[in-house]
């Protein structure tokens, strides 16, 4: 080595000013760079929780309480006023907006006021120009909904009007002018010799049922009112006839739409059930005791089929006519509400929902809603007993009269018709023999009853999967035990791509394929179908086994691990032979088409797009899914273990039973669960390859909705924030638990695998 | 040599094979389901030869014409059922469908015919296929070609020869006048006549803002005002010459005399190409076909999307995939990046790795479900109230849109770029990051300069995979925009260019839409096919381009770890 003079490292300065910024502005750089990703980040996992916290906010209101306070509108309450026009209240009313109020009193005065301060926007007398000194005996009204309104009078006549509401709005603010009409003219019309004491009425476009008498004693008038089209005027025909003498003195009636059924209510909770077609001697249909005190409340809920039963006691239940399997109609208890402290006093009905507020006569208020069996609210209102109470249209405020003064509430009850029941156990809805589950969420009349239960949806859902599942799992698991540990591993780096590919196929494609192409192929083969499934692991079996019996110098051409490739021809040509044959086949055992010999011998019903369908297009889309998690589960099972095992004299086959799948068993379960996950979840395939009809039936043969699909078809029509929308979000967050629950046991199974690998 | 049944069981096989048909029909499905895809849906595109013969059932016959498009065994049974008497002792009949067309004089262009019935079936050449703007395809023999009322020529036979050849090029000259035409109108009535609607609704948005703003400028009113008049002048001018040009377009027409021997007039302007598909040589077909595929994936849908193209189908999908990887490559990264190097390895870290991961799993139709709630209802409402209050009641991003739809999408996809991307910088060897630390670098400028070029290829396969997922996804799309017909498109030359709330169209729900919500399947179903193969083929390549950087990435450091 020559001289070396100590190499001189060169003078650097570190700290002149620009290297000082430099490394500052490095410095801020990094800092900078830190926060914001670490806001970047932040915001992912903020918009993990908002998709969870948003789709929960969205379905609390079905869960909460109803809540009522004084109306207060620009920040002054109403307060209580004196009942406008004075006398005994008979009716109260509202309108659509809650500012005009209405009122019948026994001087037949009709008074519309302003429901903020009782000032008086009109009045009207509706008084009997026949006989002025007629006395009003008896009050009721058609329905709610239609605001029409009956008097009876003490000389056997009524007058029929009707109170209505008109928005204009001069300079732009809105300007409601109450109106009364008379749908069957002015003068009143005689329904009976006696006085009207007790009157029902019900109404059919033009047509006019009137039930009207006293004690036992009543009469059934006809009247159908049609309008002359050349002179405007009203044609009126009237027919009248007696009805059978009652079997107690009834003080309530009610006529159900139609001119068949009346019921009424008399003394000690007896009520009766007349059938006015029959001859007289026929009339009484049914006689019950509906309860044991004296009846206090006897009306009907909205739609006019369900009688609505309050007493003394405070018990208050729905009944309504069931038909019974030998087609008898029988007035049947449907279920009690929550009791009420003291007596009944009185109820209203809401306008456009199964519901209505009972007002006991402690001065307890209760919102019931009757599908659901929920008492939306219970609260103390009043200090005694109520002379009166009405709901608004929008079922957002009430109108309660007390010792003779009157005031407008606000109640705020959006979803009375939402409880746990209603969702998921079966429910006596109206017009059903027995209490079932059903999905029906909309309808085109106004006085539908949703029936929101989910368990049609939910089971759908679990049906589908199932029959997914069913496919999918022997296929994907015995495909992915060959692939990870038979297979060459040259045609393995091919398979697995193509595997990949049918993971990303679109769902609506296979959906569509499903729908229009497989359908119609499984209906016309089915059978076919049937025997490929005996015939392909037949032929494969058969196959394997003439192989192992061929000489070594052919079986040794094709190299260790390339089997599966053999088997296409196979398969495709088993698949072939079975789908020909299976004509033959069914006209030997089932007349010819297995299809009609399903539906006629032995009645299952068939629908084209069922189950079936879902299950194979489904179980397509779920195959990748498990076949890839299983097939990393077993092909990572540490090497060492095979080889020792292949060592000590087992078979592959032994080797892959006893060591490998006891290994890799829990990455097994958890591709099941993630496979599941995505059976669950999946919409366009059902959407497309099912008929969507909410049926609960194992069948393989018919249809099914699932919770998904049925998001898909109705969403878009849901109107925003309204009972539907919210369920359908209830609907998307059970899917989002259901499928974060199942998917986070598989990835912490999976991570425990792999941390046991990792030890091996 | 040979091994007995009780041997060979005993060893296991039965169970291997079984296994490898497992595999074996795996495969076998993929395939052929592409396979039944691709040829269903590129055999629409192929003129078929049209078939002329006498259909007799029980003592009628008549003469039908058309293409055979399917052709199927049915059970004796389920004809007796159909009401159709079959002889005894026959267990199945063969079965065609025929698209016999002429719909506006038959009613339907779809008819089912049993093979036995037919006789005397011939392909005569003559024979031609016109499509048609309305009322799908016409089959018949031409007659005569009218200008006006006035015959330019006409030819009464079944044969070929010079005299229908003359007539026949007189037709196409026609034809190409018509199309000419069309082509301009379309102009007209699409772009000018569009472009001047666009600027008096801005018009009209602009005044009832300064209304609302309780603003009222006299310049800008008056500004306004003549603006306006002015673009009625100039939509007085066009509207006059569509007049004009669609007094033009229906000068000409043809007779057509079809299969029940009546003859009906058509006009020239009503048709899209005419053409003798049993005339025609493999060479003419196949320019035909070229023909046809690219007007597939170039025009606009015709008759409620079951003729025509999907070109805004297309162009929507596109639109909304790129958005939506604007959006969602940035975020995943970042998320990435944050998750693997900045956050603190401890037991949240791990649960927000799991959660991430879930989200992958998490049913589409829940994000459709929460884009609507929240982004359109919510946030679109908010936006409309803040700065749109000039369009209400009509909303403007307060209903589904290509935005929302992308960014529905973007959350939908992004666990796959964050998994993707996490994968890829696990792989990246600490000692090159260790590297570049001690060599001072901060930890932003190993990120910026070492790591994140290194995982750029992990990161594409993540965005190439999140923008496969994004293309074929509709179930959430349902929900938040895409709608089956909206031939505006989203990028067009009306100010401001990109409209961000417009509703598109989209290949996925145009395939649920045509093949399902279309009131004539049996017309609608080659579309759906060629328009599902397209679908797969697009992501069929992005799926393999993923695999193979995936595969290059891994060896690229396999090396780097030796």
């Amino acid at each position: 080595m020559s001289n070396t003079s100590p190499s001189k490292a060169p003078v650097i300065d570190f700290n002149t000013p620009a290297m000082i910024r430099n490394r500052k502005f490095r410095a801020f750089k990094n800092l900078f760079a830190s926060k914001s990703i670490a806001l970047g980040g932040m915001s992912i996992i903020v918009a993990i929780l908002l998709i969870f916290f948003y789709l929960l906010w969205e379905i609390m209101p079905l869960f909460k309480a109803a809540s009522i306070q004084s109306w207060e509108e620009k920040d002054a309450q109403y307060t209580q006023y004196k009942s406008p026009g004075g006398g005994k209240t008979l009716y109260l009313g509202i309108e659509e907006q809650a500012k005009i109020g209405m009122r019948v009193n026994d001087q037949q005065q009709l008074t519309f006021f302003k429901t903020d301060s009782g000032e008086v926007v009109s009045t009207q007398t509706l008084t009997n120009p026949n006989a002025p000194q007629a006395k009003v005996t008896s009050f009721t009204t058609v329905s709610e909904p239609s605001g029409i309104f009956a008097l009876g009078f003490d000389n056997g006549e009524v007058i029929i009007a009707k109170h209505s509401y008109k928005s204009t709005y001069p300079d732009g603010v809105r300007l409601i002018t109450p109106e009364v009409s008379y749908p069957l003219g002015e003068t009143p019309i005689k329904v009976t010799t006696g006085a009207v004491d007790l009157l029902s009425i019900s109404n059919d476009e033009e047509n006019w049922n009137i039930v009207a008498g006293s004690n036992k004693k009543l009469t059934q008038t006809i009247i159908s009112a049609e309008e002359n089209l050349l002179t405007d005027e009203l044609e009126i025909t009237t027919e009248s006839k007696d009805l059978t003498e009652l079997p107690f003195t009834a003080n309530k009636l009610l006529l159900l739409p139609g001119t068949r059924w009346l019921i009424t209510a008399g003394s000690q909770g007896k009520v009766a059930v007349i059938d006015m077609t029959k001859s007289a001697d026929k009339q009484l249909h049914q006689e019950i005791s509906a309860s044991s005190a004296q009846i206090t409340e006897f009306s009907l809920l909205l739609g006019n089929n369900s009688v609505i039963i309050g007493d003394e006691n405070g018990v208050i239940s729905q009944w309504f006519l069931v038909r019974d399997n030998d087609n008898k109609w029988l007035l049947e208890k449907i279920r009690a509400f929550q009791k009420t402290d003291a007596a009944v006093s009185v109820t209203a009905m809401e306008h456009r929902r199964k519901g209505f507020a009972t007002l006991d006569t402690n001065g307890t208020l209760y919102l019931y809603n009757t599908t659901a069996n929920r008492t939306a609210l219970k609260t103390p209102l009043l200090d005694g007993q109520a002379t009166a109470i009405s709901y608004a249209p929008r079922s957002n405020a009430l109108l309660t009269e007390f010792d003779g003064n009157i005031r407008l509430w606000h109640v705020d009850n959006e979803h009375p018709d939402i409880s746990w029941e209603a969702l998921w156990q079966k429910v006596w809805y109206e017009g059903y023999q027995e209490p079932e589950f059903i999905w029906q969420s909309s309808a085109s009349n106004n006085d539908f009853e949703p029936k929101y239960s989910l368990m049609p949806l939910a089971f759908g859902t679990l049906k589908a999967a199932f029959y997914a599942m069913l496919l999918a799992t022997p296929l994907a698991i015995c495909g992915a035990i060959y692939t990870a540990y038979f297979m060459a591993p040259a045609m393995r780096r091919k398979v697995k791509p193509l595997i990949e590919l049918m993971e990303a196929l679109p769902t609506v494609i296979l959906g569509f394929l499903a729908g229009l192409w497989l359908a119609p192929f499984i209906e016309n083969n089915l059978a076919g179908i049937f025997l490929s499934l005996l015939g392909i692991p037949i032929a494969i079996l058969g196959f394997g086994f003439g192989w192992a019996n061929l000489p070594k110098k052919i079986r040794n051409a094709v190299p260790d691990g390339w089997d599966a490739a053999l088997l296409i021809p196979v398969v495709i040509v088993a698949t072939l032979i079975s789908i020909h044959f299976a004509h033959n086949v069914e006209a030997l055992l089932f007349g010819g088409d297995l299809r009609q010999w399903i539906t006629d011998d032995i009645g299952i019903p068939f629908d084209q797009r069922n189950a079936l369908v879902v299950g194979i297009a489904m179980g397509f889309a779920v195959i990748p899914t498990i076949f890839t998690i299983t097939e990393d589960a077993i092909f990572s099972v540490p090497k060492h273990l095979s080889y020792g095992s292949l060592a000590l004299g087992a078979t592959p086959w032994q080797t892959l039973v006893r060591v490998i799948l006891p290994t890799a068993s829990p990455g097994i379960f958890s591709a099941l669960m993630v496979g599941m996950g995505r059976a669950v979840g999946e919409t366009m395939i059902v959407l497309m390859a099912t008929g969507n009809t909410p049926i609960m039936d194992v069948n393989i043969f018919e249809g099914m909705r699932t919770l998904a699909a049925n998001i898909a078809v109705e969403m878009p029509e849901a109107e925003v924030a309204s009972t539907h929308y919210r369920v359908l979000f209830l609907a998307a967050f059970s899917l989002f638990l259901f499928t974060f629950v199942v998917n986070t046991f598989a990835e912490v199974i999976r991570h425990r695998l792999r941390n046991k690998y990792g030890s091996l | 040599m040979n091994i007995s049944i009780s041997n060979w069981t005993k060893s296991g096989s039965p169970w291997v094979w079984l296994n490898a048909g497992a595999v074996a029909i795996s495969v076998i499905m993929v395939a052929s389901l592409i396979g039944l895809i691709g040829v269903r849906g590129l055999a629409h595109f192929w003129p078929a030869d049209v078939i002329q013969a006498k259909y007799s059932e029980r003592q009628n016959s008549r003469i039908i014409v058309g293409e055979v498009v399917q052709t199927e065994q049915v059970s004796a049974s389920q004809l007796i059922d159909a009401g159709i008497e079959v002889a005894p002792g026959v267990e199945s009949l063969e079965r065609r469908l025929l698209k016999n067309g002429n719909r506006d004089s038959e009613g339907i262009d779809f008819t089912w015919v049993l093979s036995k019935n037919l006789s005397d079936i011939k392909t005569p050449a003559m024979l031609f296929t016109a499509e048609r703007y309305e009322w799908g395809n016409l089959y018949g023999f031409l007659r005569s070609l009218k200008q006006e009322q006035k015959v330019l020529a006409q030819y009464a036979g079944y044969e070929k020869n010079d005299e229908y050849m003359a007539l026949w090029s007189l037709l196409d000259k026609s034809m190409l006048r018509a199309q000419d035409i069309k082509a301009q109108i379309h102009d007209i009535e699409k772009n000018q006549i569009g472009k001047i609607n666009h600027e008096l609704e801005r018009l009209r948005l602009k005044e009832r803002r300064m209304e609302l703003d309780l603003n009222s400028d006299a310049d800008v009113t008056a500004e306004i005002e003549q603006r306006r008049v002015q673009l009625a002048k100039e939509y007085k001018t066009l509207e006059d010459k569509l007049v004009d040009f669609y007094g033009k377009i229906n000068r000409d027409s043809i007779e057509v005399e079809i299969s029940n021997g009546s003859v009906i007039t058509v006009p020239i302007a009503n048709l899209v190409r005419i053409f003798r598909a049993n005339d025609m040589s493999i060479w003419d077909k196949s320019l035909h076909y070229i023909a046809k595929v690219w007007e597939f994936v170039s025009e606009d849908p015709r008759e409620a999307n079951t003729e025509g193209g999907i070109f805004p189908a297309i162009f929507g999908t596109v639109m909304m995939v790129i958005l939506m990887s604007i959006m969602v490559t940035p975020f995943g990264v970042v998320a990435a990046v944050y998750l693997s190097e900045y956050a603190k390895q401890g037991f949240l870290t791990r649960l927000i790795r799991i959660a991430v991961n879930n989200l992958a799993g998490v049913p589409s139709i829940v994000y459709g479900v929460f884009g609507l709630g929240f982004f359109v209802y919510f946030l679109g409402g908010s936006i409309d109230q803040l700065f749109y209050p000039e369009a209400l009641p009509s909303p403007t991003f307060g209903t589904g849109g290509l935005l929302w739809a992308s960014i529905t999408l973007a959350l939908l996809t992004v666990p796959v770029v964050i998994v993707a991307t996490e994968e890829g910088l696990s792989r990246i060897p600490s000692a090159l990051k260790e590297g570049s630390l001690a060599l001072g670098a901060t930890k932003f400028e190993t990120l910026y300069k070492v790591i994140l070029p290194m995982t750029s290829p992990a990161m594409m396969t993540g965005v190439i995979l999140a923008i496969a997922r994004a293309a074929g996804e509709v179930a959430p799309l349902m929900l938040v925009g895409v709608v089956k017909l909206a031939p505006t498109l989203p990028l067009n030359m009306n100010y401001p260019y990109l409209h961000l709330d417009q509703k598109i169209m989209h290949l996925g729900f145009h395939i649920y839409d045509v093949g399902f919500q279309s009131p004539n399947v049996e017309a609608a179903r080659p579309l759906v096919y060629a328009t599902a193969f397209l679908l797969i083929i697009v992501i069929a390549l992005l799926n393999l381009s993923a695999v193979a950087i995936r595969n290059k990435l891994r060896e690229k450091y396999k090396a780097l770890e030796v």
